[in-house]
């Protein structure tokens, strides 16, 4: 019989992540080998590439920031028993929400009144996008994996129909937006050290690092410490229990989607408010589906999904590092990588707990027999 | 079975447990949940292995490192949770695992015709070509009996066999198990419920902490003396010698012609009608499955009948306006429900979380939606010592902790406000005898202090000890109300069959 194997809490968080990252290293030494690349090399690189310089390190926190926006979508829906699929869908409306908001007002408000409308414009795009399926979960029982990934291509088309039809700038060849005004751009993260007095290299960070952060916060104060977000695990554990308990499931579902796609909807304001400072197509860029990754290796847990992020951050910028410095290194091994920490860190994720009991119960058996003896 | 011995870390699961049962009987073994039966039982169908200690089996010494060795030497289980798959067939069931031939049906035939031999010599009746989800909880524990005879137990282990059935099926299942008696089956049975031992045992073993207290034939012993080896001390479970009829005050809730039909259009609630006083205890007995589960959410606000109306504390209730359950928790009425796992507990929460469900809300819990997490432990402890819930950590995940203690959780919660009125669902279904006892006198001084308390209970020796009148439902209605003076098992079970108040209580 194989029972669920209980591990100290220490172990379970701490030591059993590193085995299996260990474990998808390991992996992929292997895969490197056998393709005639030399492992270290590769990881030292990587490293380098993604802390290994302040230009380095920012675009590392950069990517990891939308990682934690969407990561953090999923972990909000996953807590109320809902999958939600639709990230990619929800960033690409948020930015919508958000360029929308640069385009008509870029010119009559000042920044400190724009840029929190378009945070705003953005979250409810998102919001909407979101609780539209959850709604249907709730009262048509129409399966929210289903609805939201549909809702992913009905977003996409949205999005492109207006670029190409309405929105985009007269005698530009690609689908996009004018660029917006100066009010409508977020202040890059060169810009805010800038402020104080030091200097930065120019790269996409900007100031939804810090957005990000508090999202992180936000949520893990949400969700453990406020009633609203006991009422929301307790329909996700027990449905039945939180009936008995007067919560209302139907309002949970669409309050915890809402707050997911309003999560995922934040990726926009990375992207278009604080980089392209325009409107265009392909800006969530699968964003929405690493976000299920993220959260799935972060244990639905913000302080995980902030780690999984830095993660899949430094492999987004070591890997593109890599297919720059080494001949015959495509970026296809890096999603090889990817594919690897995904499979040993979230789907295998318990495969090592057995043999990590076993080895835990060994070492504290040791020392007693010998006591013993002696 | 000699000297067994077994720990998980801390807990001394089974300490020097000798084990001797003739072949051909039924063995009784008793205890408290935790008292380490499922353990031994366990060691003896290979899920654990014993520290030390040594298992014969028809004199051999026996090796059994997993379940294929204990079955290869003739011992079959079944567990109180049934291992069927339900979407197959009961004879797919049988043969899974066994097949004789590669070609199903080849192997089907050969199968069919041994099972359809087996279940003439032993009764056990069972469609064998019904999908198992389609089967009645009696049938699919005979379907286990079949397959573990199937594969040649002459050894029997039934854990806590009667847990899920109805009388009705408990009765066929102990005749089909004197039937194997007969036939040479040696059975061991695990149980709290001491009255099957009695009535169908030939020796017992009572367990408590792990060791044997009592090992005694069962014309040597008595209903008493095995309960109180249980526990240790005497117990008393009837009703309280001492009982004065109790005088009961004012109305604090009145339902009216409540009717509910499910969504086959089969009426589960036809017409009920019942008023519950302060200071006592409405028993409801029934068969389950008559509508005493929908009477209690209806009361309880998680049920909106389609008819009738509610009034509690003069505020009245019609269908389109129902009660709803948080409504009905600031009426102070509390709901214990029949389903702890399902719905008094979220399982995964810690113990401190669940112990506010329901009253997340209250500004007692609640300030400007912040959890009052350091009011939420205190509540939590407080909790755990009036009921004595074991361990007494407030970390624990709900899950872990023990039937009866979850129970005791559940319980206390819902007395911690001091409600009016209380609903109470099965409130001792699979707890043990010491805290079946606790339990009861807990619910007794909740009416002695001026509340009033309906226990809707399968088990009529619970309403007997416990209830001032009894309602008995029989398909969706009240088939008739008894003062206690009046109720015997006989007169119950009448009317609980159909007959009428005035019939029954002759």
């Amino acid at each position: 019989m194989s029972q669920p194997v209980e591990l100290p809490r220490w172990l379970d968080l701490v030591v059993l992540p590193m085995v299996n990252l260990a474990m998808a290293f390991a992996v992929s030494a292997v895969v490197l080998v056998s393709i005639g690349q030399d492992p270290v090399q590769v990881l030292v690189l990587l490293v380098k590439g993604a802390f290994g310089s302040r230009a380095g390190l920012s675009y590392t926190l950069y990517y990891a920031t939308t990682f934690v926006f969407t990561g953090l979508a999923v972990a909000v829906a996953f807590h109320a028993g809902l999958f939600n699929i639709g990230g990619e869908g929800q960033a690409m409306m948020g930015g919508l929400g958000a360029g929308l908001m640069a385009l008509g007002f870029a010119q009559t408000l000042p920044a400190w009144l724009l840029l929190p409308l378009m945070v705003l414009a953005a979250m409810v795009f998102g919001m909407a996008w979101a609780a539209l399926p959850g709604a249907l979960q709730a009262w048509r029982g129409s399966h929210i994996v289903i609805t939201t990934i549909m809702f992913n291509f009905i977003a996409s088309a949205l999005l492109i129909y207006l670029l190409v039809n309405v929105i985009k700038e007269p005698g530009n060849m690609t689908p996009e937006s004018r660029a917006f005004g100066a009010a409508a751009q977020l202040p890059g993260m060169h810009t805010m050290v800038g402020w104080i007095g030091l200097d930065w290299p120019r790269t996409p960070l900007n100031f939804s690092v810090l957005l990000a952060l508090a999202a992180a916060v936000g949520v893990y104060g949400l969700l453990w410490r406020t009633q609203p977000g006991y009422a929301l695990r307790a329909v996700g554990h027990a449905p039945d229990a939180a009936h008995y308990a007067g919560i209302r499931p139907r309002a949970q579902i669409v309050r915890a989607m809402a707050l997911s796609g309003a999560l995922a909807a934040l990726v926009g304001i990375n992207e278009i408010a604080g980089v392209h400072h325009r409107l265009m197509a392909d800006f969530v860029a699968g964003a929405g589906f690493t976000g299920i990754a993220v959260s799935l290796i972060g244990r639905n847990h913000p302080l995980g999904i902030v780690l999984a992020s830095l993660l899949f951050g430094a492999l987004y910028q070591g890997g593109a590092e890599l297919a720059f410095e080494i001949q015959g290194f495509s970026r296809d091994m890096v999603f090889t990588l990817q594919g690897l920490i995904v499979l040993f860190a979230g789907a295998m994720a318990q495969v090592a707990a057995p043999g990590l009991a076993r080895i835990y119960q060994w070492l504290r058996k040791a020392p007693l027999a010998q006591a013993s003896h002696g | 079975m000699r000297a067994i011995e077994k720990r998980f870390g801390a807990v001394h699961a089974n300490q020097a447990v000798d084990l001797t049962v003739a072949a051909g009987t039924v063995h009784g073994i008793v205890g408290e949940n935790g008292a380490g039966k499922s353990t031994l039982m366990s060691i003896l169908y290979g899920f654990y292995q014993a520290d030390s200690g040594r298992v014969e089996i028809e004199g051999q010494p026996a090796r059994i490192a997993n379940s294929h060795d204990a079955i290869a030497l003739g011992i079959g289980m079944v567990h109180q949770h049934f291992m069927l798959v339900e979407t197959f067939s009961a004879l797919d069931n049988v043969m899974l695992g066994a097949e004789p031939s590669w070609f199903l049906p080849a192997a089907r035939a050969q199968v069919r015709a041994r099972l359809e031999t087996l279940i003439r010599d032993t009764g056990l009746a069972v469609d064998l070509d019904k999908t198992v989800g389609d089967l009645p909880v009696g049938a699919r524990q005979r379907l286990e009996i079949l397959k573990a005879l199937y594969r040649g137990a002459r050894i029997l282990i039934l854990d806590e066999p009667t847990a899920v059935l109805t009388p009705r099926e408990t009765e066929q299942l102990f005749i089909t198990l004197r039937t194997l008696r007969e036939r040479g089956t040696t059975i061991l049975l695990i149980t709290h419920k001491l009255k099957e031992i009695m009535a169908l045992a030939d020796a017992v073993t009572v367990m408590r902490g792990g060791a044997v207290v009592l090992d005694s034939a069962i014309a040597d012993t008595s209903l008493d003396g095995l309960a109180q080896a249980m526990v240790g001390r005497h117990v008393h479970l009837g009703r309280a010698a001492d009982a004065t009829p109790v005088h009961a005050g004012a109305v604090l809730l009145r339902a009216s012609r409540l009717q509910w039909r499910d969504a086959l259009g089969v009426p589960r609630l036809a017409d009920v009608s019942l008023a519950l006083r302060a200071g006592e205890i409405v028993g409801v007995a029934g068969v389950s499955g008559n509508g005493q589960s929908e009477l209690l959410d209806a009361l309880a606000g998680l049920l909106v009948p389609q008819a009738g109306t509610l009034e509690i504390d003069g505020v009245c209730f019609t269908p389109t306006h129902w009660l709803r359950p948080d409504r009905a928790r600031d009426l102070r009425i509390a709901h214990v429900p029949e389903d702890r796992q399902r719905r008094g507990l979220v399982l995964p929460f810690a113990a401190w979380e669940s112990a506010v469900l329901g009253y997340q809300q209250r500004p007692r819990y609640d300030r400007l939606g912040w959890l009052r997490q350091p009011v939420m432990r205190g509540d939590t402890a407080t909790m755990m010592e009036r009921y004595d819930v074991r361990p007494r950590d407030i970390t624990l995940r709900c899950a872990n902790f023990s039937g009866g203690n979850q129970q005791k959780l559940v319980l206390a919660r819902e007395a911690f406000p001091q409600p009016r009125v209380l609903l109470v669902g099965q409130p001792t279904r699979g707890v043990d005898i010491g805290a079946i006892e606790f339990i009861h006198g807990r619910l007794r001084a909740l009416r002695d202090s001026g509340g009033a308390v309906l226990l809707v209970s399968s088990e009529l020796d619970e309403i007997l000890a416990l209830a001032d009148r009894v309602l008995v439902m029989d398909r969706g209605r009240i088939a008739g109300e008894l003062p206690i003076e009046q109720c015997s098992v006989a007169a119950l079970g009448r009317l609980m069959g159909g007959a009428d108040a005035a019939q029954a209580a002759a």
